[in-house]
């Protein structure tokens, strides 16, 4: 197992946000965390990525505990996190972020900028835009690029299609698929089950902070339950 | 009388139709009102002379031609404002345009230095100690918040707390204090002491606080002003209390046959603070375009974004703090030594909130833009007063810097001699997108 959490507990002062959550990813696979809105999915990202830190349980990266690795080692030892709502550095040019992406000097600088551009097309034309004056969907894929400049080996998405059309949520999902196949591990957290369940291997249900179901993405799709609570089909 | 009434009044009508017209009441009106705060004041024998000593006097004249000529200017910014603002930014930018070759800059900041090496020598004692204690050691101050709010985005309200460190820990290890140190050191060798006092208090402060978001920030180190100018007030053993601290000596060094004594005269302490403003040009200009400076700018950008970069956002932010609480603290030393006198009324919020001015108006992230606002600034009313043009009185000082900081950031926002990334940030402001603020208060706090 690439990434194992066991039994993490989470607060935030006087509110549990997870609770006895345990979950594990392994090399080479795409596994979704799916859950309604305030289910501890963005918290349990944060945990794994050093930013916030668990009451109890244990994170264990590559054999390793990280529950307690700040959130800046815990970059350097190959977790990348591409947070919530596309957080790019906005007066940077594109060029610029790639290249804070690349700080802590992991990996090729010039291999991760061509395997980005080739992932990323429009970023190659617009190197020298600065970031905030990106559409939407092309700060997504800044913020994912930035992240795959330090060559994670365990990248973990917070929504990435939030906010986009239709047709560009394929795109970006189609991009995770490429990032696996190179070889990145994704952990992946999704309001768009559906499609998150056909690009996933394994998936992973929240709800209130516990983990309710989990099984193989192909399973959890035809499961009565995660239809009617997750993929808009009526009350069964 | 009455032909200026129906002047008025027939202006005022056009100027229910233009905008123009509108624009110029306002502006002649504004400055008559200026110009009768800022005339004669009024007594018992002559009440009303307050007003006839302002308006029936020719000073008059010339603010009715400010006016006018702020009118013009609003004018032109309506009519030609794009064209206005390339003309202008092409200008300011005009320097740096200019010396692109590192070996060309190399010479413009040389030929600085040299001025700033002659000017003393060539003005008298008054104005030499207008260069010390009112120019000089603001520009070091300002460069050095410039580090804490242009460079990081951490806005300290409570900068002046480090002065004050700075000069009390000299107070203390020169033996000037009721309390008396485990050696007494000369106002020299008190140097590092000062300096790392202010250091290691800017970290105290700095690691519980900074994990804080901007705003709560400001109001930490708001408080901590406070706190320090209370504590040196009312903790009379130990500090001398309200009454202050007296007969703190001057700086001699005795070192490798190398034997200099401060005395008053301002020129050798001139010097001293430009061997160390000159010191920390060079290596906050290195740090600016070293990692750490991209650190900065990157935690100034996004806090989020900057630590999923992996960039160590806490270590960055008490680094640029405690450089600022450094800078800060030995500006403190050296003005206590040469006075030989400070007391807690030295050290108030409102010079907190002055050097902050200085860094806005000069460029808040640029070096160069530190120093000039800072020198401008804090010359420019020492100037007016011995100066005195038009019947300025010096009570008056403030209004018309206010109104000179008004007038810049209207026209001028990023500054004097902005940073070229804070200018692109306030352009991009301009458009709606991303903020100019100096807080990159967009982070949740990390529980
Ligand atoms: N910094 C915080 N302080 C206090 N409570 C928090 C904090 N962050 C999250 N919470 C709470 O923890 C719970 C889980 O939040 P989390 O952000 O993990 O949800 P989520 O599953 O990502 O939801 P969404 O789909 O809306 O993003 C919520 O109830 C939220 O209110
Ligand atoms: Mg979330």
């Amino acid at each position: 197992m690439l990434l194992q959490l066991n039994n993490v507990e989470v607060r935030y002062g006087p509110i549990r946000a997870l609770r006895d959550v345990s979950l594990a990813v392994d090399q080479g696979e795409i596994v979704a965390l799916l859950g309604a809105n305030g289910a501890g999915k963005s918290t349990t990202l944060r945990t794994i990525s050093g930013l916030v830190r668990p009451v109890s349980g244990t994170v264990f990266f590559d054999g390793k505990p990280i529950q307690r690795v700040p959130s800046h080692d815990v970059v350097a030892l190959g977790i990348g996190h591409v947070p919530e709502g596309r957080r790019i550095f906005p007066m940077m040019t594109v060029l610029e972020n790639l290249e804070m992406g690349a700080y802590l000097h992991r990996g090729n600088f010039s291999e991760n900028l061509t395997r980005v551009f080739s992932l990323f097309p429009v970023l190659a034309e617009r190197r020298k835009q600065d970031g905030g004056t990106l559409s939407g969907g092309e700060q997504q894929m800044l913020a994912i690029a930035r992240s795959l400049m330090s060559s994670p080996r365990l990248l973990l998405f917070d929504e990435p299609s939030m906010g986009l059309a239709p047709m560009f949520v394929k795109t970006i999902f189609q991009i995770i698929r490429e990032i696996r196949d190179e070889g990145t591990t994704i952990l992946l957290v999704e309001q768009n089950a559906s499609q998150a369940l056909h690009l996933a291997d394994r998936a992973y249900v929240l709800e209130n902070g516990s983990i309710v179901m989990a099984d193989r993405a192909d399973v959890l799709l035809q499961d009565p339950r995660v239809r009617a609570a997750y993929l808009g089909e009526g009350a069964a | 009388m009455s032909a200026l009434a129906s002047t008025t009044v027939s202006l005022f009508r056009s100027a229910r139709q233009s905008a123009h017209a509108r624009r110029l009441v306002a502006c002649l009106l504004g400055l008559i009102v200026l110009a009768v705060m800022t005339g004669p004041s009024g007594s018992n024998t002559a009440p009303v002379s307050g007003f006839t000593g302002s308006l029936f006097h020719p000073r008059v004249l010339v603010f009715i031609a400010i006016g006018l000529g702020l009118w013009g200017l609003i004018t032109a910014q309506h009519r030609w404002g794009e064209a206005l603002k390339r003309t202008n930014d092409n200008l300011m930018t005009l320097p740096r345009r200019m010396m692109p070759d590192r070996r060309v800059r190399l010479v413009l900041y040389a030929a600085l230095l040299a001025v700033a090496i002659l000017v003393p020598l060539h003005v008298n004692a008054f104005w030499q100690d207008v260069l010390v204690d009112q120019i000089g050691i603001y520009v070091l101050l300002a460069i050095g918040l410039n580090v804490v709010v242009g460079y990081a985005g951490l806005l300290d309200l409570g900068y002046i707390a480090f002065y004050a460190i700075g000069a009390y820990s000299t107070a203390f290890w020169t033996g000037a204090l009721p309390v008396h140190p485990p050696m007494v050191l000369n106002a020299f060798w008190a140097i590092p002491f000062a300096i790392g006092t202010a250091m290691l208090s800017g970290v105290l402060i700095g690691a519980p606080t900074l994990r804080l978001r901007g705003d709560y920030l400001a109001i930490v180190t708001l408080g901590f002003g406070e706190i320090i100018q209370i504590v040196a007030t009312n903790l009379q053993g130990v500090t001398g209390g309200s009454q202050g601290v007296i007969g703190i000596p001057h700086p001699d060094v005795n070192l490798l046959g190398i034997h200099y004594s401060w005395l008053i005269d301002p020129l050798p302490y001139y010097y001293l603070l430009l061997v160390f403003v000159v010191a920390a040009l060079i290596a906050y200009s290195f740090l600016e375009h070293s990692r750490v400076g991209r650190a900065w700018t990157a935690i100034r950008e996004d806090e989020v974004a900057a630590q999923s970069a992996g960039i160590n956002v806490l270590k960055y932010k008490i680094m640029a703090f405690a450089i600022g609480a450094s800078t800060s603290g030995f500006a403190g030393m050296l003005e206590a030594s040469k006075i030989s006198f400070i007391e807690p009324g030295d050290f108030t919020v409102q010079l907190s909130i002055l050097i902050l001015v200085l860094v806005i108006f000069g460029g808040m992230g640029s070096l160069l833009g530190a120093v000039v606002g800072a020198a401008f600034l804090q010359w420019f009313p020492w100037y007016l007063k011995e100066h005195p043009m038009f019947g300025f009185q010096d009570q008056d000082l403030y209004i018309y810097l206010g109104a000179i900081l008004v007038l810049t950031m209207i026209f001028r926002p990023e500054g004097l001699i902005p940073s070229r990334r804070r200018k692109r940030e306030f352009g991009l402001a301009e458009h709606g997108l991303g903020t100019a603020d100096a807080m990159s208060g967009t982070t949740d706090p990390v529980p």
